[in-house]
Order: C-alpha cells, then structure tokens, then sequence
C-alpha cells in the first residue's frame, strides 16, 4: 500500500474524522443545556409564557443534538482500544479513572434526567422539572471538565511515573487532574461552548425578527445572545491569550508552528498571512506587523522567541494546518467582540430588534462558533504533533495491531454513515429552527409533530398512572 | 488489603450484566418493532423506552470506559481482536439511536427510520453477541498485544452467540411490552414472548454444550466431583425459571414475565463466570495480570463507592417516574 495510506495515517484520519463530528454536538448541548436552564429559572420566576414557549423551542432541538452527541461519543470511547491499543495500554492506568469518574460523574447525570427534562414536565411538577434541567446541565459540564483533563494531560504530562511494563502510573492525582494546561483548556472550552451557543441562538433571534419584528421569543433569544456576545467573547480572547502565554511554556513548538516562526531570535513579527513550507523550511508571501509577536508573548519587543529549526525535524507538528487554523479561530474571536459592540450601540440607540443589518450579521455569523472550536482543536491537536503524549509517547508507537485494511474499511464506512445520519440530523434541526417560535403547534405531519409527540407522550403515559 | 483487581473484576461484569439487561430490553424493542405491525402500536413501543435508552447504554460507556481504567491491557487486547463486531455495533447504536428523535422530525420518511432503528438494533444485538462467542473461545495473545487477524473472531460458534443475543433481547423486548402494555399490542407480546422463549431456552443449552466442548478447561468445571455440586444448580435454576416465565405468560399481563426474563439471563451470565473466572481475556490474561496498579483502582473505587449508589438511585427514579402501563393510540389526534 503507499505510503499515505499507512495504518498509522487512516487511524489517525479516523480519529480526527470521528472526533470532529463528536465535538459540535457537545460544543452545542454544552450551552444549549445552560441556557435551556436560564430560560426555564426565567419562566420560574415571571410566570411569563414567553420564557416557556422560547423554552419549548429549543428543547427540541437540544433533544436531536444530544441523541447525536451521544451515540458519536460512545464511537470515541470505544476507539482508543480499538485504533490505539498502544497507547491505551500505557495510559489506562493515568487516564481511565478520569475518563470513568467523566462516565460516573456526568454520563449518567445528563442520561438519568434527560427523560424527565424531555418528557416529564407534567408528570414531576415545575420544581423537580427545573431540577432535572439543572442535572442536565451540570452533567455536561462535568463532561467537559473531565474529558479536558484527560486531553490536558496528553499535552501536558504531569504526576506520573513509569512501570517496568512501560505503562504511566500515578504519583500525585491532584497533578494528573490539574495539569499545567487544564484550567486554561477547561475555562477556553467552557467559553466556547457558551459563544457557540449564542451565537447559534442569537442567529435563529434574528432570521424570525427579520420577518416579523415583533416576536416575543425572537426577541428574547436575540437579546440574551447578544449581552452574552458583548460580555464573553471579550473574556474569551483574554482567555485565549493567557491560554497561548502558558502554551508557550509548556510546548513550545506549537507556538512556533502557530506563529510561523522558522528562526529563533527576537523583535519577530506577526505574521498576518504566510504560507509555511514544511520542506522548504520557511514562509512564502509574509505580511507581518514587526516586533508584534514578541510583544504579545513576551510583553517586550526584544524577546526572544524560539523558531522551529530549534527541532529536529521529525519532532516539529505541520506547520501549515496549525497556522493556519489558529488565525481562522482568532479572526472569529475578534468578529464576535464586533458583533457584541455593535448589538451594544444599537442597544443603547433603542434600534437592537429595528436593525436589519445587525440582524443579517447575526444570521451570518449564526455557524461562526463551530468553525472555531474546530479550528482550535485542530490548533491543540495537530499541534501535539508527532507525539499521543507530549515528549513522551510518539503517536506511531501508540497504534493498534490492526491492519491497514481494516482500518480503511472501517473509516469509509463511518464517512458514508457520517455525512449520512449526522447531515440528516443538522437538516432536520435546520427545519426545526426554520418554524417560527410560538407557531401553534398542531399540524399532522411534519416537524412540529415532535412537539405533539412530547406533550401527548405525558398524557399517554399519565393515562396509565396506577396511584 | 483488600483484592481490588477482583472488586474491580466484579464490578465490571455487574455493569456489563446491567447493560445486556436494560438496553437488551430496548434494542428488543428495537428487534420485534417490524412485527408489531401498525404504527399506533409501534408508537406505544418506541414511547415506552424513550424516556430510559440514553441511560441504559451508559451502562455500556461504564463497561468499556471502566476495563480501560482498571484493566488497560484487557481492554487493548480484546478491543483490536474484537476490532469488526465492536465498530459494526457501534455503527448499529448510531443507526437505533438517532432514531428516537428523526422518526418524529422527518417528513414522510418515518419508515426509512423505522428501518434504521430496527435494522440498528438487529446488528447491535448480534454483533454483542459475535464479540462474546469470540471472546469466550479465546484470543490470540502475543506479549502485550493481540497476536491474531481481523477476522478471527467469525467462527461458526461466535455466530450462534450472536444468534442467540439477538432472540434473548427480543424475548427482553416482548416482556418489558408484556409489563408496560396492554390491549391487542400486549397480547400481541406475549405470543412473542413465548415464540422468543423457545428460542432463547433452547440457545442457552446449545452454547452451553458448545462451550463445554470448546477447551477442556471448561468440561472439568462443570462436571469434576464435587464442584458439579456447586454449578449444577445454575441448569437447574435455568429450567425452573423457564418453566416459571412460562406459567406466568398465561396469566395476569404484568412484571412477572419480565423479571423471569431477567433471572434468564443472570443466571446465564453467572454460568459463563464459573466458566471463565479468573481470566479477563479467556485462558490467557487473569484479571490480576492485567489490572492497573492499585493506586488507580483505589482512586477510581473511592468515587465508585459514592457514585454508584447515587446513580441507581437517580436511575430507580427516573423509571418510577414513567412508571405504569402505556395506553395505545390514546394521544395521537
Ligand atoms: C481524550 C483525548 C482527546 C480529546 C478530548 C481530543 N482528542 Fe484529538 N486526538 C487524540 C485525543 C483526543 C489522540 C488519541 O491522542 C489523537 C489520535 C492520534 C493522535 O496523534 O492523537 C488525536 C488526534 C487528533 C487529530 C489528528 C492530528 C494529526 O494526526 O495530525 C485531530 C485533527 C484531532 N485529534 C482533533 C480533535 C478535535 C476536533 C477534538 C475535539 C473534541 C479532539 N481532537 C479532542
Ligand atoms: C476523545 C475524546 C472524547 C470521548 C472518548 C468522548 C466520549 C463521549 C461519550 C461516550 C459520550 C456519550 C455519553 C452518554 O452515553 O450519554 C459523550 C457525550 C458527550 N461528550 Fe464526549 N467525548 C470526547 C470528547 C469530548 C469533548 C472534548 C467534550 C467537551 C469539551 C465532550 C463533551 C461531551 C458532552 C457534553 C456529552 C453529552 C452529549 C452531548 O452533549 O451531545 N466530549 N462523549
Ligand atoms: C482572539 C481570540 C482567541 C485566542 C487568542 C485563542 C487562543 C487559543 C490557543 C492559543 C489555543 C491552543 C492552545 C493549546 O493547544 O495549547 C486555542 C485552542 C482552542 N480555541 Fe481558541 N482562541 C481564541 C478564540 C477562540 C474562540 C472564539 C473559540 C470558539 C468559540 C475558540 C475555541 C478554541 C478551542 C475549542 C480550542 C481547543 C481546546 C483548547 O485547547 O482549549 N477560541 N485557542
């Protein structure tokens, strides 16, 4: 077989391929299950229809993204035996107790009151409803906390030791959990979850104010994703620059990929296009602003900053895709601060829900929150480069005994029932988004059928009730 | 101190055996769902586990994710050998489990769902199935790492476990609708139920006979003097509990079938622990070969100990909570 076609390569297209998938659902319902339970409190505390109807609304489409979350995510659980045996066999004993506190802690939170927060209103009353909301949400951000401590550790090892089998174990526990990049990994994820959320909302807001100005729920979904566009995405690029600042600490050839940087030296600009060349050893068409880079990592136009040739080349990542995703992820960044400001200017002229142009960028942005979790976890990811484990496990030496064959079988496969299912999902939540909030709810056939089918279901079952 | 590998040994096959019985229930719903005929009865059905599925495959992320934890070189050696059954079930879950939600979204191809979920479960259950059969005849082990092909696992006797998986969680499936319906769909369950009986019964003897003939390991467990004292209670036990599901098919529609069912397959379950205990991976890996240093296991059971109560708890009530029978066809005006 040629040389791309290794069973290293199609494992590792396999996992980007899966995972990728996996993280917008999560990104998604991580938000969507906070601010499902904002606007549930919101109903709690006015009584007002409104907040329930908006509730509703986006109730049935957090139920499509989870049931997709779920069922990608227990792909992933099963594929680090199945494609990384290697690696799952030196690692288990650091990372499987993470990963099983990620299954005892959130899993069965977010599945034992999903039921009820999908089906039970009625039958459990609004205090314990709200509850389950509550769980559920809580249960996605364990889920987040602890997966992001298992990733941390993978780019920054910390606690462990070495058995004579050659597999990690654990000195310290607290190290392990709260490694030198988790808190800014959990804290950057967090936020972005939340920005993706909004924006996807603040973008439905706007395509039925576009319509019809005077839509309660529109109006309410417009206005909650634009304070939080204003008040977090600012945070986030504060974030996102400490988060850089302790990567370079810690791995220090990712910066350099991130940034271009062949040469070690100091006043290195920012480079604002290039096109790295892995074999040539350096950028085509620069355009930089001067000393900008060292200013931003080392608060002093003269720092010094190590280039990649300080590496031998076969421990550098590829250059190209890490620089590249990382601007598509700031400039993201920065068009969200934008639109926040804007929808603050508008605000305070009185014009948030009169300004079709505020509202059209708002629809435009509505997918802008995926693109650059993606490209920030292509940055993480891609950027670890060549090793599972930063320094210390090389991502070729963690494969699985399976092979070449097998491995393009199966990646076909989950491509074709991918695009397939997961496409049919997003077209069906598009659908759904595409109803106007507060439409009465009782056509025959068609995707307002859902909500019938949840509220008969209560009737249905309480039919049956035995006290 | 005391032995965490076996603690741990336990409470893994405590969660794999609660998996095969809670979601065996609803990817049998899953399996009977083309022969329930009508939509109005497929309805009920598919409402009936609605609530739970989500919760009853996490079962499944404890097993797996659990045998990483504590068991790391079990689980890098069976997950590369099983690598065909395990991505084609998981495959499977996807299918049955987006389901649930497309049905009710989709315009006018609720049936290609209805396939998608039933079709799903089908190859879920038997791939379950093929990897078990394939785990209990052996894996081919070499140093740390699986040592055979990618197609070991397709013998003629992993394909009657996958069989039998298939009928047992569709004898699951028609009980939990014996309990939780009524009226023509639940008379319509207990026909199947007892079609499914049969089924179920007689596999549970044939692969029990095979797996006697597989290595002759296991014919000196079952019929040395005097352990035969110990394991042959558990045919027995099976033959009562069979008889007993049966008697109760006839009468009153409610949990008895279901929990006959449920006794069905603990005592399965407990036979083939007699038969493979000590190993993890069949007669070549014991689980204190593979355990993870007791530093993990103690780090993992403190939370264990304090989570897993909460869970069944949480669990017990979100099924009290949709508790009592459906009623079909009501609701949908
Ligand atoms: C728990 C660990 C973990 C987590 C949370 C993630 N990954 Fe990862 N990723 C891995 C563990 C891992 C890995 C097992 O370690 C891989 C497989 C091969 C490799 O080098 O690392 C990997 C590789 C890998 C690659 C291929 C890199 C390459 O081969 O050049 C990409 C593009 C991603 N991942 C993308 C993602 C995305 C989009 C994630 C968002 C959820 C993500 N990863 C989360
Ligand atoms: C390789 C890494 C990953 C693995 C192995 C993994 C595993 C899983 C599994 C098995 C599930 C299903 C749980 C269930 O049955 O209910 C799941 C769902 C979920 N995962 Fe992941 N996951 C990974 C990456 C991530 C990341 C990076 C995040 C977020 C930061 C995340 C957040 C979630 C959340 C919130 C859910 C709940 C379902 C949903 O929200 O759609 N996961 N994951
Ligand atoms: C100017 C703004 C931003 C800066 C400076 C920034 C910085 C960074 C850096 C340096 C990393 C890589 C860290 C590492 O691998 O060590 C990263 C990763 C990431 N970024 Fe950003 N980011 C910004 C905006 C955003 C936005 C707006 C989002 C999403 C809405 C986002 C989502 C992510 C995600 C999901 C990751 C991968 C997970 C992680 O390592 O935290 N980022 N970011």
């Amino acid at each position: 077989m040629p040389d791309f076609l290794s069973a290293e390569i199609l494992a590792r297209a396999q996992f980007a391929f899966t995972v990728s998938f996996h993280i917008v659902f999560p990104a998604f319902s991580i938000g969507l299950a906070s601010y499902l339970a904002v606007l549930e409190a919101l109903w709690l505390k006015t009584g007002d229809e409104a907040y329930l109807t908006t509730f509703r609304y986006w109730l049935k489409i957090f139920a499509v993204a989870f049931g997709m979350g779920v069922v990608s995510g227990i792909v992933m659980s099963y594929q680090f035996g199945t494609n990384w045996s290697v690696y799952a066999d030196k690692t288990g004993p650091v990372l499987g107790p993470l990963l099983g506190y990620e299954v005892l802690s959130a899993f069965f939170l977010e599945a034992g009151f999903l039921g009820i927060m999908l089906f039970g209103l009625e039958r459990v009353g609004k205090k314990l409803h709200f509850m389950a909301t509550l769980m559920v949400a809580v249960g996605t951000l364990f889920s987040a906390f602890w997966i992001l401590s298992v990733n941390s550790w993978m780019q920054t090892p910390a606690g462990y030791g070495i058995n004579e089998a050659g597999q990690f174990i654990v000195e310290d526990w607290w190290e392990v959990v709260f490694n030198p990049s988790f808190p800014y990994r959990l804290v950057h994820m967090t936020l972005a979850a939340y920005l993706t959320t909004a924006f996807v909302v603040g973008g439905v807001g706007a395509w039925h104010l576009l319509k019809d100005r005077s839509n309660r729920p529109a109006r309410i979904m417009f206005s909650m994703a634009m304070w939080m566009a204003l008040i977090v995405a600012p945070i986030q690029v504060i974030a996102g620059d400490m988060h850089g600042l302790n990567t370079l600490e810690h791995q220090p050839a990712k910066v350099a990929a991130m940034e271009g940087h062949w040469e070690t030296g100091s006043r290195v600009p920012l480079l604002l296009f290039a096109v790295p060349d892995n074999e040539a050893e350096t950028n085509h068409f620069e355009i930089g602003v001067p000393a900008l880079a060292s200013i931003i990592l080392k608060h002093d136009p003269d720092g010094v900053i190590r280039g990649l040739k300080d590496w031998p080349k076969e421990d550098r990542p590829p250059v190209f895709i890490v620089f590249w995703s990382f601007r598509i992820m700031v400039a993201i960044g920065f068009l969200m601060v934008g639109i926040g400001l804007w929808s603050l200017i508008a605000r305070a002229r009185g014009r948030l829900y009169e300004s079709p142009l505020l509202n059209k960028a708002a629809v435009l942005m509505a997918p802008s929150g995926f693109i650059a979790v993606l490209a920030g976890w292509v940055v993480t990811e891609v950027g670890r480069q060549p090793y599972t484990v930063y320094g210390l496990l090389r991502t070729a030496d963690s494969l699985s005994p399976v092979e070449a064959p097998a491995v393009a079988t199966s990646l076909a496969i989950f491509a074709v029932v991918y695009f397939i299912v997961f496409g049919t999902g997003v077209v069906y939540i598009l659908r759904q988004m595409a109803e106007r909030p507060g439409a009465p709810e009782h056509a025959p056939e068609g995707p307002t059928r859902a909500a019938a089918y949840t509220t008969d279901y209560v009737k249905l079952a309480e039919g049956g009730r035995h006290d | 101190m005391i032995d965490l590998p076996l603690l741990w040994a336990l409470l893994i096959a405590a969660s794999i055996l609660i998996y095969v019985i809670l979601d065996g229930f609803d990817l049998g719903i899953g399996i009977l769902f083309p022969f329930l005929e009508t939509d109005e009865d497929r309805d009920t059905a598919m409402n009936s586990v609605a609530p739970v599925w989500d919760g009853n495959e996490t079962w499944l992320v404890l097993g797996g994710g659990g045998l990483f934890a504590t068991f790391p070189l079990a689980y890098s050696v069976l997950m590369p050998a099983l690598y065909v059954p395990v991505l084609l079930m998981l495959l499977g879950l996807i299918f049955r489990g987006v389901a649930f939600e497309f049905r009710w979204k989709s315009r006018g191809h609720r049936k290609a769902w209805d396939h998608s979920f039933t079709i799903g479960s089908m190859v879920a259950a038997f791939c379950q199935g093929i990897a078990l059969g394939a785990f209990v005849q052996g894996i081919e082990v070499d140093g740390r790492a699986y040592a055979g092909g990618w197609w070991d696992w397709l013998t003629p006797f992993s394909l009657l476990t996958g069989l039998a998986l298939v009928i047992g969680y569709a004898l699951l499936g028609a009980t939990w609708l014996v309990m939780k319906t009524e009226g023509r769909l639940g008379l319509k369950a207990v026909r199947y139920a007892r079609v499914t009986m049969i089924g179920t019964v007689m596999f549970i003897a044939l692969i029990s006979l095979a797996t006697l003939s597989l290595d002759p390991r296991f014919m000196e467990i079952w019929t040395a003097w005097p352990a035969i004292l110990y394991v042959a209670p558990v045919p027995f036990a099976v033959a009562l509990l069979a008889f007993y599901l049966w008697r109760s098919l006839g009468r009153a529609m409610d949990h008895r079938p279901f929990l006959a069912t449920i006794g069905l397959f603990v005592l399965s379950f407990v036979g083939l622990g007699i038969s493979l205990f000590p190993y993890v991976v069949p007669l070549n890996i014991t689980i204190w070969d593979a355990a993870a240093p007791d530093k993990s296991l103690g780090f993992l059971m403190v939370g264990t100990a304090f989570l897993l109560p909460l869970i069944l708890g949480y669990t017990g009530y979100a099924y009290w909570v949709f508790r009592g029978k459906m009623k079909p066809g009501e609701g949908y005006h």
